[in-house]
């Protein structure tokens, strides 16, 4: 691997952080694009996506916690019902080629994009910024 | 019951896309529960702690993660979080929310064009 090479890798997962703690997402949207980048199959790159999100969000999470927006009995209820989720994911998405999956995995991209635009442009200013 | 389907259905986005599954949870935290977007991005970030560490599992038992990898983009994610979470406090969020759509949509059509 080149020094570039490392370099895109961490701005790139940098940048993945800054979004994930924004938006209270894992940052999966842009590992896994840039782990392919970096050469892995799509179905590995999506596991170490996985495994790159946990210090991701548990950084996200620590820092939430301080800040007294973390909603814990709801954010255990949602994580442990997501396991059977993740188990029948997981299931089917072994036995799908990865074409298929880089075009779902594209279409999931264009989705969020229009649902992010249309809920920030319907959003009513119910939620005022603390002073 | 309304949070299980939540999680049930970021749980099948996670594995499907190699994804937290935020995408999912967040809105619907802020759709059906009612949370504050602060409360739902706060929350849905707890939530991933648990949907990646039983994706982690699963992933690894069938060989496809890679730790080196994962710590070169996940460890500078990490103070990434940290500061996103910290801006996020006092940020208006709907410029970024633009940015981050157009961002979206341009790997989306890399992903489809390569």
């Amino acid at each position: 691997m080149s020094a570039s090479t490392v370099v895109f890798a961490i701005l790139l997962g940098l940048a993945a952080g800054v979004l994930a703690g924004m938006f209270g997402v894992g940052g999966g949207i842009l590992f896994v694009p840039t782990l392919v980048a970096l050469g892995l199959g799509q179905l590995e790159a999506q596991g170490t996506s996985l495994l790159a999100i946990l210090p991701t969000v548990l950084a996200g999470t620590w820092n939430q916690r301080r800040y007294g927006n973390l909603r814990m009995r709801t954010a255990i209820v949602v994580g442990v019902s997501s396991i059977v989720g993740v188990e029948f994911g997981a299931r089917i998405v072994t036995e799908l080629p990865e074409a298929t999956l880089r075009k779902l995995f594209a279409l999931l991209l264009f989705g969020v994009a229009v649902q992010l635009v249309w809920r920030t442009r319907r959003r009513r200013p119910r939620y005022p910024d603390p002073p | 019951m309304r949070l299980v389907a939540i999680g049930l259905a970021a749980g099948v986005f996670s594995a499907f896309f190699g994804v937290g599954g935020g995408i999912v949870v967040v809105p619907l935290l802020v759709l059906v529960v009612g949370f504050s977007e602060r409360e739902a991005t706060a929350t849905s970030l707890a939530a991933i702690v648990i949907t990646a560490t039983a994706g982690v599992l699963i992933f690894s038992l069938r060989g496809e993660v890679d730790l080196g990898y994962a710590a070169l983009v996940g460890l500078p994610a990490a103070v990434g979080a940290l500061a996103g979470t910290a801006w996020q406090q006092r940020v208006r969020e709907s410029m970024l929310t633009y940015g981050f759509a157009a961002l979206l949509t341009v790997i989306g059509v890399v992903l489809l064009t390569t």
